[in-house]
């Protein structure tokens, strides 16, 4: 019972932490190219690791924090550019060969000897270098222990019973807002609800398992504490996507989003009246990696360290998974995709952990045995629900 | 009728050849060559369509009418680009290096042969996206809509009147996806007409529509004609092209071959031939196999052009 | 440039005590307690055709922090160690007399450690030695570069038998198959699990029979994947990029699959030790394995562009990659095609993959196919896609590049790179490929 306890902790923790915000901004990007446009960036990892990269040794040059996310966004948008102008004039394949290996490329750099003392080389660019200046600018209290909800069920009852029923809310709950993003027809109206049903749930699930955490991890009180603890970094990267999912909202609902969605329909209808597609498309690659790079920072900020190998090729795959699970072309697709994912992956994870004899599975082999899940799930998806479980039923009926 | 007369006046001088020069002409192409491979599909040397009237391009399948249609409106480059004086004009403006874009945008909009209505978009989205102007459509304005809402309300308005006139507006929210092939090509025709377009180039609107459609199709192009439009459209269907058309160009193997009025065009020997073919007393048996396949290899070409 | 440099490495190694005695070193001796900690290293020169070439008996010096010297001298495998049992700052330097005459040590010969029981932190340090009267092997740079040339050969012609199925699959069927990479890896793993576990009841077997029954499973796997995957999903009418999307999700479970069963060992296929032979004097190092993979992979490409050419069943995989929908009016069973080219695409995947396990890597990892997959899809485009001769010509051009950069002055780890920024630079310039013709891109 504690141990499941302790395990669920661990999901809720891991779901909601700064890396999930992260991936949700990254696949806010995503979604701009995949989703609205229809551009398959098989390189958006690369954005994300530019961005990181470009943010942490500004920073650990002391050039100035705003000045350094700057820096950020301008390594994506060249990239972007050097991208755009070798494939976008191309058929759609070509897009996807060219940003696997340019983003190969930015991996093999990161890693390379060559640029250690950059990058950090293969061993990683180390947060302590650039992540005193993103607590320095926190306006929580340092160095404080914060419990989430402190009125909890311990308040309440300990009792086995109480939590189990409180669990089955939980459930209850959560199986109540997938059934509504799946039943409702897409519109204001479900989002509403579903972020209505979210904040409930998400309450609740604090109220059963409550996470106990630092305010801000603190560079200048005793040893370097890494930003990956405390509610500072997962502050502002839940604030991050949601103003990253705000401007994507706005854009999409313009006259240029409705150009990017009738370019994903057909390029030629809309050259025919009258639109430079390309220009369009590259925009979109612009913007949609910079959210990768912005993405790519938090991410920093949420690790120990930058590390090349971390944001290769799995990392673009297991956005397009988390993409299509929250559903393509969606507005909290985005954001619901990846909560999801880690919810799962770590579900997964634990259960080998703890309920799956060594012997058959170890420790070590939980990790794999999660992406193998994982790889299976996307595969099912595309083929079966295409459109996403919250993507909307009507869209199915037309093959592009 | 005296706009009609006025029209038929106009072109009662024009000598009855292939290439003959028009009064007025809006459109002049000269010496344009497309090949693929070995197989040339267009080779025009010139030709004029005259402003404000309805004329239509006619010929046998594989005679290159796509192909041609798409090198004038900037979707193909002709092989003879840049060399023996390879030119076409719209409207005073050379577009002998222009892209596809920038064509529709000098005001020759087009259609196509297999309708390209933006299926997961509703019919009402497909239409404002044919709209010219929108300030919104910048990315740097996108994102304050005071700059683009006032344009997009009289967008709006222009789409719902155009809808209603095509009697498409009861089927505005629907997914374009979701329309039969008839209403797509209504749809497309629609959407062409929101930039309000000098000429409009149809593809074979009639292909594929039943035939009550068919007849209020017909109207429409003569409506748009009315309107003071430049219309050319593309069939293979002599018939259809009779009542409508004040002028007829027959192309056949990539070359223009006649050019009259529809009632004399028809009676012309060179046409009877390019429809018919040289084969046209011989057995169907004896037809070559390779000659087929490599009419039918182009044809899938074309296809994939605009696909 | 003569006078190679030589490169001694001077590993330094403050393993922890938790961690696997493997990993501290060959020699019990020196152990990593709470008490004491473990100072090691080994010697190497890195150079042409021997590698990493050990320096025995030479002399390091150890300073402990209170002044004391200690020195030891490196063994037969060039490794040297120390028992440490007190905190602090130590040096370690090397005595430059003790190395082979007209070495010396290049930059600083002295590496300052500081060491603390039971910190999780692992230093290590290298200084490197500079030998310009020392050459026991000395090779030219044209040797290198020769060298650099019959190894891209080699590579070239393994990536071909893989490269060859992606653009026969894209060619006939329009999709970038992610998950082939991971197919190459499944040669080389079956070949280990032939080769070197034994199958069930019979035992290893040699290398002739297991390279056969490779090539037989894999193209089963080609079969079946076809019949159970790609068939359905085509009569399902899913869309190219859906295709992808799927072909990327079998790869990740693929990958992960084998990492669950290989953990990330690299597993070696054979192991049989192989002399190195010499031509052009003593110039080009090839081995009998290599030469008879490069033999194999000429023999299997001239047959498959013999087939292509001259067979029914080529000559029907041609039209349906020129035009599948003209193929099908002409009735060829477009479906029998398709199931044919999976099944010879992931046999000649396998087979590729079983070749560079003995030949290129020296074993085969989880991640093998994953990281050779990109060099396939570089060689398809720079080729041309959905040509298969372009394919062997991006081949040859990808495994050359990769193969000959390092002796030009790439550092090793960029090769890879350097392949890949060509291929998109000349998407830039030549969008059809090499071969391509023009009008097919759109």
């Amino acid at each position: 019972m504690d141990q499941l306890q302790a395990l669920l902790t661990d999901v809720l923790r891991e779901g909601i932490g700064a890396k999930t915000a992260a991936i949700a901004i990254v696949i806010i990007g995503l979604n701009v190219h995949f989703g609205y446009t229809g551009l398959l960036n098989m390189g958006q990892a690369g954005f994300m690791l530019l961005g990181g990269y470009g943010f942490a040794i500004s920073v650990a040059h002391d050039i100035p924090f705003v000045v350094a996310i700057l820096i950020g966004f301008a390594l994506a948008t060249v990239f972007a550019m050097i991208i755009g102008f070798s494939a976008l004039t191309l058929r759609g394949d070509y897009l996807a060969i060219v940003t696997i290996a340019a983003a190969e490329v930015i991996k093999i750099l990161g890693n390379s000897e060559r640029f250690k003392s950059l990058t950090g080389g293969s061993l990683g660019f180390p947060s302590k270098k650039y992540d005193p200046a993103f607590l320095n600018l926190s306006f929580f209290p340092h160095y404080k222990t914060w419990q989430i909800l402190s009125f909890n069920y311990a308040d309440v009852s300990t009792s086995a019973g109480f939590r189990i029923f409180g669990w089955l809310v939980v459930l209850a709950l959560a199986v109540g807002l997938v059934l509504a993003g799946m039943k409702l027809a897409s519109g204001t109206r479900k989002i509403l609800v579903m972020v209505g049903l979210g904040v409930v749930l998400l309450l609740a699930a604090l109220f059963m398992f409550p996470l106990t955490e630092l305010s801000t991890g603190d560079s200048k009180v005793g040893d370097h504490v890494a930003s990956s603890t405390g509610w500072w970094v997962v502050f502002v990267g839940w604030v991050l996507a949601a103003i990253c999912t705000g401007i994507v909202y706005l854009l999409t609902r313009s006259p240029w989003g409705r150009m990017l969605k009738g370019i994903r329909e057909d390029e030629d209808a809309i050259r025919s009246l009258g639109k430079n597609v390309f220009a369009v498309k590259l925009q979109a690659l612009i913007i949609g990696g910079c959210f990768g790079a912005l993405g790519g920072m938090v991410y920093a900020l949420s690790l120990g360290a930058i590390k090349a190998d971390d944001q290769a090729r799995p990392m673009t795959f297991l956005c397009y998974t988390a993409l299509l699970i929250g559903g393509a072309a969606t507005l909290l697709g985005p954001i619901i995709g990846p909560v999801l994912y880690f919810f799962g992956q770590w579900t997964i994870e634990g259960i080998v952990r703890f309920y799956v004899p060594d012997s058959f599975l170890s420790d070590q082999q939980a990790e794999p045995t999660a992406y193998v899940v994982m790889g299976t799930v996307l595969m099912l998806l595309v083929i079966f629900r295409p459109q996403g479980i919250f993507g909307d039923k009507r869209e199915l009926r037309f093959h592009v | 009728m005296s706009e009609a007369t006025a029209r038929a006046d106009a072109l009662a001088s024009v000598e009855r050849t292939p290439g003959s020069a028009k009064p007025d002409p809006i459109l002049r192409v000269d010496k344009i060559v497309r090949q693929f491979g070995g197989i040339t599909a267009v080779d025009v040397e010139h030709l004029e369509v005259q402003r404000g009237i309805i004329t239509a391009l006619i010929g046998p399948n594989g005679a290159g009418k796509t192909t041609f249609f798409n090198l004038m409106t900037g979707f193909d480059q002709p092989t003879s680009a840049g060399k023996g004086g390879a030119a076409w004009n719209f409207n005073g403006k050379q577009l002998t290096r222009t892209g596809a874009a920038a064509i529709a945008r000098t005001g020759m909009v087009r259609t196509f042969q297999l309708t390209k209505a933006l299926s997961r978009m509703t019919v009402l989205e497909n239409m404002m996206l044919g709209a010219s102007n929108q300030p919104g459509e910048r990315l740097a304005l996108s994102l304050f809509p005071p700059a683009w809402r006032k344009r997009e309300a009289e967008v709006h308005a222009k789409a719902l009147d155009l809808l209603a006139r095509f009697k498409l507006d009861t089927k505005k929210d629907d997914y374009a996806g979701s329309l039969s092939g008839g209403q797509r090509k209504l749809l497309e025709m629609a959407r062409a007409l929101m930039s309000d377009p000098t000429m409009i180039m149809l593809d074979e609107p009639m292909a594929g529509v039943n035939p009550a459609l068919t007849q209020s199709l017909l109207g429409h192009i003569q409506s748009l004609r009315d309107d003071g439009m430049t219309v050319l459209f593309v069939e293979h269907d002599m018939h259809v092209v009779r009542h409508i058309s004040e002028w007829v160009v027959v192309m056949a193997e990539g070359r223009i071959v006649a050019e009259g009025p529809s009632d004399t065009v028809m009676s012309d020997p060179a046409v009877i031939d390019a429809y018919l073919g040289a084969h046209h007393e011989t057995d169907l048996a004896e037809l070559d196999y390779d000659e087929i396949e490599s009419e039918v290899a182009e044809e899938e070409q074309e296809r994939e052009e605009l696909g | 440039m003569v006078g190679a440099i030589v490169v001694a490495f001077v590993g330094l190694l403050c393993a922890l005590s938790t961690a696997p005695p493997a990993h501290a070193a060959d020699d019990e001796t020196c152990t990593q307690t709470l008490e004491s900690a473990c100072i090691q290293g080994t010697l190497l020169v890195r150079q042409g055709k021997q590698k990493n070439l050990p320096i025995s008996g030479a002399t390091v010096v150890l300073t402990t922090p209170s002044g004391d010297e200690q020195t030891t001298e490196s063994d037969s495998d060039g490794k040297w160690h120390f028992n440490v049992t007190e905190e602090g700052t130590y040096k370690v330097s090397l005595d430059e007399s003790t190395l082979p005459s007209g070495m010396s040590v290049e930059g600083k010969n002295e590496v300052s450690l500081p060491i603390k029981f039971g910190t999780i932190s692992a230093n290590s340090a290298s200084f490197s030695i500079n030998a310009s009267g020392y050459n026991p092997n000395q090779k030219d740079k044209t040797a290198e570069v020769m060298q650099g040339i019959y190894n891209g050969i080699v590579f070239g012609l393994l990536l071909a038998l893989a490269s060859i199925g992606v653009s026969l699959i894209y060619g006939t069927t329009g999709m970038s198959n992610f998950a082939h990479g991971e197919q190459v890896t499944l040669g080389g793993v079956l070949g280990y699990w032939f080769c070197n576990v034994g199958l069930p009841g019979i035992g290893t077997i040699g290398l002739l029979p297991a390279g056969i029954l490779v090539v037989l499973v894999c193209a089963g796997i080609g079969w079946l994947q076809d019949r159970l995957i790609w068939q359905p999903l085509r009569r399902r009418g899913l869309g190219l990029i859906q295709l992808m999307i799927v072909s990327i999700g079998l790869s990740l479970a693929l990958l992960f699959f084998y990492q669950l069963m290989l953990s990330t060992d690299t597993k070696q296929v054979s192991k049989k030790t192989v002399t190195p032979h010499y031509i052009f004097g003593d110039k080009v190092a090839w081995t009998s394995l290599s030469l008879t993979a490069a033999l194999i992979s000429i023999a299997i490409i001239a047959a498959i562009g013999f087939a292509l050419m001259r067979t029914r069943l080529g000559r029907a995989t041609r039209a349906v990659s020129d035009n599948p929908a003209l193929a099908m009016a002409s009735g060829i069973d477009t479906d029998h095609v398709i199931r044919m080219v999976w099944t010879v695409a992931l046999a000649l995947a396998g087979l590729s993959g079983l070749l560079y396990a003995l030949v290129i890597q020296n074993g085969i990892t989880a991640l093998t196919g994953s990281q050779i997959l990109l060099l396939l899809f570089a060689a398809v485009t720079l080729g041309g896609l959905g040509t298969a001769f372009g394919a062997l010509v991006g081949s040859m051009v990808i495994g050359m590049i990769a193969s000959v950069v390092p002796t030009l002055g790439v550092p090793d780890d960029l090769k890879y790179a350097t392949a890949m920024l060509l291929m998109i630079l000349m998407l830039l310039f030549r969008p059809q490929g090499l071969l391509g013709k023009a009008q097919r891109v759109g």
